[in-house]
This record gives C-alpha cells, sequence and structure tokens, in this order.
C-alpha cells in the first residue's frame, strides 16, 4: 500500500466567535453550517468530521473555550480537503468570515497526518495546534501554505520516537 | 527561456493563432485540430505547436483521439494545452507580485477582509462608470475578456464563468481574501445592471459566475 492509502490528513481549525451563535447577526452563518457539512460529507476525499454526540454538528462544542467553535475532520488528501475549502460552495462561508469571528492573532489551523482508519480525538488535536503555536510549521503540525507529505511526517515521528521524546497518545501505536 | 524570449515567439501570427485558440479551449486539442482553427497545414501546425511547447506556454501530452486501445488503436496522438506557468514582461521592470503578496499577507494578518471589499467595490463601480450598466452576460462578458478573465458561456447561455483568475498567484495564496476582494470588485462592476454575479467556485475557474438577475432585483 502506497503513503497515500495508508495516511489521511487531518485538520482542525478554531473560530471565536464575535456574538453568541444564537444572535440574529450568526443566523447567516448558522443557515449555512448544515447544507455546507451536507456538501463535505459529499465531496470526494471526505473521510470523517467531528460532531457532537446526539447533534448534526459540532457547533455546540466548546473544547478551546467558551466563544469558540470548533471545525475537525479528516480527507484522503490534501488536495481534496483543499478543493473543498477553497474551491466549493464553502469559499461562501470564508470570504465572510469577518462578519462572524474574530480575528485570530495566533494560528488557529493545523494540518497532520494520522493513519488511515484512525479518528482522532480533539485533545490530539489541541495538542496538535499547540505544537504549530510553539514551534511553527513541521511535518507533525502544519498548515496550507507550509505543508508536508505524510512520508515525511512519518520520518519525523520516527526520530521523534527514536529521541524519546513523543508525547503519549501520538506516539508510535497511532501511526 | 527567459520570459521576454517566450512571449516575443508569439510575433508570429500563426504561432499566435495556435496558442489563443489552444488556451480558449480549456482542455486539450489535437494537431489536427489546432491546424484546422488556424487555417495551416498540419505539420506547420505541429512545428509550431511544438515551438511553443520548448518556450514552455503551452505543454504537450499524449492521448488517443479515437478512443480504441490495444493493439489496431494507433500510435496516441499528441496533444496540447496551456501551460500553468506565468510569463510577463514588464518594461522598465517592475514587480506588482511581490507587492500584491506582501500586501496581501499583511491584510490577512490584520484581519482586512471587510475593508479590501469594500475597496474592490468602489474599485468596480468607478471601472464601469458612472451611469453604465450591462444589460445582458454578453456585454459583461466583454469587458471581463478585456480585464484577463476569459469568460465562457455555458451551454445553454445562462451562465458566464471565466478561465482564468487574473489574481491567481495571490489568490492561490490567501483565497478567502482574495477571492472576496475579486467577488466585490465585480460586484461594483455589476452593479445596477441585469446581471448578477456570485460565488460559485469550482477547482480550476474563478471562483465567481455571473447569471442574468431576476427582475425583482435591482
Amino acid at each position: 500500500m502506497s503513503t497515500r492509502t495508508r495516511y489521511h490528513l487531518a485538520q482542525f481549525n478554531l473560530g471565536t466567535l464575535r456574538f453568541p451563535l444564537g444572535d440574529p447577526r450568526m443566523a447567516d452563518f448558522l443557515s449555512l453550517v448544515e447544507p455546507v457539512n451536507a456538501l463535505a460529507d459529499g465531496t470526494p476525499g471526505f473521510v470523517w468530521r467531528l460532531v457532537e454526540e446526539g447533534e448534526a454538528d459540532a457547533t455546540g462544542m466548546r473544547p478551546a473555550g467558551e466563544d469558540v467553535i470548533v471545525n475537525f475532520s479528516v480527507w484522503e488528501s490534501a488536495e481534496a480537503l483543499w478543493d473543498f475549502v477553497y474551491r466549493s460552495g464553502h469559499l461562501e462561508t470564508m470570504r465572510r468570515r469577518r462578519e462572524w469571528f474574530q480575528r485570530h492573532v495566533d494560528a488557529h489551523l493545523v494540518l497532520w497526518w494520522v493513519p488511515a482508519g484512525h479518528i482522532p480525538s480533539v485533545g490530539e488535536a489541541l495538542e496538535r495546534l499547540a505544537l504549530l503555536r510553539a514551534d511553527g510549521p513541521s511535518p507533525r503540525a502544519f498548515t496550507f501554505t507550509s505543508s508536508y507529505t505524510a512520508e515525511e511526517a512519518a520520518g519525523a515521528d520516527a526520530g521523534a520516537v527514536s529521541a524519546g521524546t513523543l508525547s503519549a497518545g501520538t506516539g508510535p501505536a497511532a501511526l | 527561456m527567459e520570459d521576454i524570449d517566450a512571449i516575443a515567439l508569439l510575433q508570429d501570427p500563426v504561432r499566435r493563432r495556435l496558442y489563443e485558440f489552444v488556451a480558449a479551449q480549456g482542455r486539450e486539442v489535437g494537431r489536427g485540430e489546432a491546424a484546422e482553427a488556424a487555417g495551416v497545414a498540419r505539420t506547420l501546425a505541429a512545428f509550431h505547436l511544438d515551438k511553443l511547447v520548448d518556450a514552455g506556454l503551452l505543454e504537450a501530452g499524449s492521448r488517443r483521439l479515437t478512443g480504441r486501445s490495444g493493439p489496431g488503436a494507433g500510435r496516441p496522438a499528441k496533444v496540447y494545452r496551456r501551460s500553468a506557468a506565468e510569463r510577463d514582461v514588464s518594461l522598465p521592470a517592475r514587480d506588482y507580485r511581490t507587492a500584491a503578496g506582501l500586501l496581501a499577507e499583511a491584510a490577512e494578518t490584520a484581519g482586512l477582509d471587510m475593508e479590501l471589499q469594500d475597496a474592490a467595490r468602489r474599485r468596480g463601480r468607478a471601472l464601469r462608470g458612472q451611469g453604465a450598466s450591462f444589460d445582458d452576460l454578453d456585454q459583461l462578458a466583454d469587458v471581463l475578456a478585456g480585464r484577463g478573465y476569459e469568460p465562457v458561456l455555458d451551454d445553454d447561455g445562462a451562465v458566464l464563468r471565466m478561465r482564468n483568475c487574473p489574481f491567481h498567484t495571490v489568490a492561490e495564496q490567501f483565497p478567502p481574501l482574495v477571492c472576496g476582494m475579486n467577488l466585490a470588485l465585480l460586484e461594483g462592476l455589476a452593479e445596477g445592471s441585469r446581471v448578477r454575479v456570485r460565488m460559485d467556485p469550482r477547482p480550476g475557474w474563478c471562483c465567481v459566475a455571473a447569471a442574468p438577475s431576476k427582475n425583482n432585483e435591482h
């Protein structure tokens, strides 16, 4: 099996709400959540997205702060994710992001490779984002403009294991 | 080959016709088809098409044009499409691409999406000129063609899409910022017209599409 099929790309991003979701100024955003999620689900290369138990989406989850909503998904390739984020109806929500979300000074989107079949946890995602914020882009936590291949990530993890610096939960058992 | 040498190759009228034909198709084009469009013999077309490939203006591939395969299908035909590489020459030398990238990076960091969209909408209005408007998609297409968008009407003539993004390099680096700017620019341009622009991105095309507006709009 090639690394392309053995690894999938996880993406996690934060959005700090300008107003509570119940505020009328967020109505346009809320009305786009369901169709955009449906679009993602039907996009070639889509693997998984975070959904709160018993809900249709993850907008009620607040793992990163009371006014911070999260978007968490897994894709077969960076190209599939890129085309969905920037070359589909999803771009419309991005274009209007400043109406609904505060600007982030720190990194707010992180990408990393996961073994195909592994569903990453929110804890893992927050850890990868912290890694990106602390050390800048690396094969273990990167962005669209500074991306790494699954091969580079596998190599970096192997190196980290031998150096004994890998934290629990992201170790070789997960890869 | 330097940009100026590659561009100078298009001085030859046959080469220029071939290049423009291939670019306008937005797909792979065979030698025979290109020769016919340029009104020259196939061997001459082949010679010039390969010159354009050498210059990096076109890319060549091979394809079985008949759709047959296996023994008896014949050799795959050589096909051409426009190269993704950008060529530009400015005299005296100017470097607006670096400036645009830096300004976009600063605007992205500062979260200036709305300010940029406001400026773009104003610019769009100014480009249209006072009192002017578009009665239909053909009129809008003429103006967009002049600005490098390469507009194409879809089969039933109901939607106008743009094959080229004039802001491609910065749009790839900062998509929401630059695509939002582009939409606002075209919204300003089409304001008060019987055509309406909207965001409708798809891979390989400009993020904006235009359609006739419904009667209750504007």
